[in-house]
């Protein structure tokens, strides 16, 4: 009896408190969703990206203004984020594998091709385009199906049957170009050279890769099943997550984002190369970029916000040595030291320090 | 009472006799594909079985069965090392420079270059297991600062030049060998390296190696020193790389690409020899098997006529059915 009457009290309470209601839950709600915001930002693993892109900016900036440059300028700053699309387009794709606890190799060569298949089917004809698109996202399905099927259901170690496909494709273009093959029509080449004011159509096209690819991590099934199979493959599987369409899928996301990619870039040449890939380095380079990006190379944490950072960071660094005129070789030691000096950081900061075993 | 005995004395043969099952079930796939390639070859070129043709193969395959060895240990531990391939190039590179043709140069050189592929090991070994940073990444970050770092000392392109005596380590052998003509000195190394890298294996140190590879936790809390472990395994891989570049230096000359591409050729040779990615499966007499077998497919392709391009191709598509092999095969031994 008693106990029902607190009970009925207990209900009674906030009843009584909400009688009096306007005033006192919306200060609460508004101070909580600041709390909200908070916590995601301090346990977002992208935050300190965004941090470290701050401080390489402005030290970027010291550094370039004393050497007599000028470094915060629009056209500079615009150059930056047109040389961060090809890479930022990568690593977005790299980053859905890399969360599922996969990797890929094969993204140069699939750029390379793509490029090629591009350029060999519009042959400089703005009526093929629509089909050459059609095409070229098809071999980024097929590629990534494969590399997705050979991981699973052969169960080969994702790093060999990337590196495996990758060698594929490598032989299969080394064999059958020599050089530069196909031409793009004028109005392709838009997608390269077309500026909205001030800012590159291609700037845009990172923009909605990343957004599709953020919306797809953060608001769709497969973007939890992701983080799932990342975090633990034999857990979810055991808690009905179909852990090899998730991992096949995943691949096909990142083979698509290599193929734009490619036609991108052949829309900035004129032309398909076959080793347009390979020269940028995109394999090594992506997995850097999202690693910069504070995601973990053992899947199951991390984001596409972050590893865009990581990209701009990259570029940043790359445009700094470009004002002052540094050797391209002490470019790829200060760069060797700034991506391992990066990630011990946030492994401290993590404190677990997860291992990649993938 | 009696049959109890009887099991008690039964028990480790039939272990035993399992145990040689295992090892046999373990590592015979990659020698029956070796003895195929090999006799394959054979076909194709009868003159391969003669003891001096295919010992010139055996020179050829040290560097990498060497290199394969020195993968085998990180493997094994659960890691991976990137940075041998800029290793091999930098060693070569700065042998050039340092010996500068001066034979006189050449011995307090090489012990130079062993200490620098050790202290490449160490740097990498202490990242990964102090810092915790990834191994991935920790090798990946040292493959830029080598290769930057050594062209920066250079200026672009290598200079200097090997001493005969330097290169005679990787192109000459004891002359006048009975049967043989010449023991090439190389395959000697390789010979001598890899007994010792299965006897390290066999040793407790090899044990307790595979052991933290399988499960750290459990290796941990039965008291092997995990951290130092791995360091050690990056060390002999340093090392490892240090060995096969004075072997390719010796072999192929000086040239700014010596080693592009053999972390991946390494890891490949390891992985073929059914060497578990993620640590604690493999042996490492199956791991150089491997490279030697990468090596006679090499072979193979060129004494088909496969062009140079396609080789990568056929590379490709064979790495991984032999890995889909492998795994089907654990699978079903489960």
């Amino acid at each position: 009896m008693s106990v029902r009457e607190s009970q009925a009290e207990g209900t009674a309470v906030p009843q009584n408190g909400s009688a009096t209601k306007t005033p006192p839950p919306a200060p609460r709600r508004r101070t909580s969703a600041w709390a909200n915001t908070r916590t995601a930002l301090s346990n977002s693993p992208a935050t300190p990206v965004y941090g470290a892109l701050l401080g390489v900016f402005v030290l970027a900036w010291i550094i370039v203004t004393i050497d007599g440059g000028t470094f915060v300028t629009v056209d500079n700053i615009v150059g930056m984020l047109q040389r961060s699309v090809a890479l930022g387009i990568v690593s977005a794709g790299q980053t859905v594998v890399i969360l599922a606890g996969s990797l890929d190799l094969s993204v140069s060569y699939v750029i390379s091709l793509s490029s090629l298949l591009a350029a060999e089917t519009m042959e400089g004809q703005t009526s093929n385009m629509i089909p050459a698109i059609l095409a070229v996202l098809a071999l980024g399905v097929i590629v990534g199906l494969g590399n997705g099927l050979i991981i699973t259901k052969l169960r080969v170690n994702a790093f060999i049957a990337t590196l495996g496909t990758g060698l594929i494709i490598k032989g299969y273009m080394d064999d059958r170009y020599n050089g530069p093959a196909g031409s793009i029509p004028d109005t392709f080449e838009d997608l390269g050279y077309r500026r909205f004011g001030v800012i590159p159509l291609s700037v845009f096209l990172l923009l909605l890769v990343v957004v599709v690819i953020y919306l797809l991590l953060r608001y769709t099934r497969f973007g939890f099943r992701l983080y799932a199979v990342g975090g633990d493959e034999e857990v979810s599987r055991l808690s009905g997550v179909r852990t090899h369409r998730t991992i096949i899928a995943a691949h096909v996301v990142c083979s698509i984002c290599a193929v734009l990619t490619g036609l991108f870039l052949a829309s900035r040449l004129g032309s398909g190369t076959p080793t347009v890939g390979q020269e940028g380095g995109y394999d090594l380079e992506s997995i850097a970029a999202v690693v910069l990006g504070g995601t973990a190379l053992a899947g199951g944490r991390g984001g596409v916000l972050g590893t865009i950072g990581g990209v701009f960071i990259l570029a940043v660094l790359d445009n700094t040595f470009n004002q002052l005129e540094v050797n391209a070789f002490l470019k790829d030691v200060v760069r060797g030291f700034i991506i391992i000096a990066a990630v011990a950081v946030y492994a401290r900061r993590t404190g677990t320090g997860r291992r990649a075993t993938a | 009472m009696s049959t109890a005995t009887a099991d008690r004395f039964e028990a480790p043969a039939s272990s035993r006799a399992e145990r040689l099952r295992k090892a046999l079930i373990g590592t015979a796939p990659i020698f029956l594909v070796l003895i195929v390639l090999l006799v394959w070859i054979t076909i194709v070129n009868p003159n391969f079985v003669e003891p001096p043709v295919f010992l010139a193969f055996l020179k050829r395959a040290a560097p990498l069965v060497i290199l394969a060895a020195g993968q085998y240990f990180v493997i094994v531990s659960g890691e991976f090392d990137l940075s041998v391939g800029s290793l091999v190039t930098v060693v070569v590179v700065v042998a050039a420079r340092l010996i500068d043709g001066d034979s006189g140069n050449t011995w307090p050189v090489i012990a130079l270059l062993l200490a620098m592929g050790a202290a490449v090991g160490l740097v990498n070994g202490l990242i990964t297991t102090r810092l915790r940073v990834p191994s991935f990444i920790t090798t990946l970050g040292m493959l830029l600062i080598l290769s930057g770092a050594v062209f920066l000392w250079t200026g672009g392109a290598p200079r200097g030049a090997l001493a005969d005596n330097f290169r005679e380590i990787g192109r000459l052998g004891i002359e006048d060998f009975p049967v043989l003509e010449q023991l090439p000195y190389s395959v000697m190394i390789m010979l001598v390296l890899g007994a010792g890298a299965i006897v390290l294996m066999r040793a407790g140190w090899g044990r307790r190696l595979l052991a933290l590879g399988d499960n750290e936790q459990a290796a941990r809390l039965s008291g092997v020193r995990v951290e130092n472990m791995r360091t050690v395994a990056f060390i002999l891989s340093g090392l490892s790389a240090a060995v096969a570049g004075i072997l390719l230096g010796g072999f192929a000359g000086v040239s700014a690409q010596v080693g592009q591409g053999m972390e991946f050729e390494a890891i490949t040779a390891v992985v073929l020899g059914g060497v578990a990615l993620g640590g604690g499966r493999g042996t490492v007499l199956a791991a150089m098997a491997g490279a030697l077998t990468l090596e006679a497919l090499f072979t193979l392709l060129n004494l088909q006529g496969v062009s140079g391009a396609l080789e990568d191709t056929v590379q490709g598509i064979i790495i991984i059915a032999a890995v889909a092999f492998a795994s089907y095969r654990l699978r079903g031994a489960r």
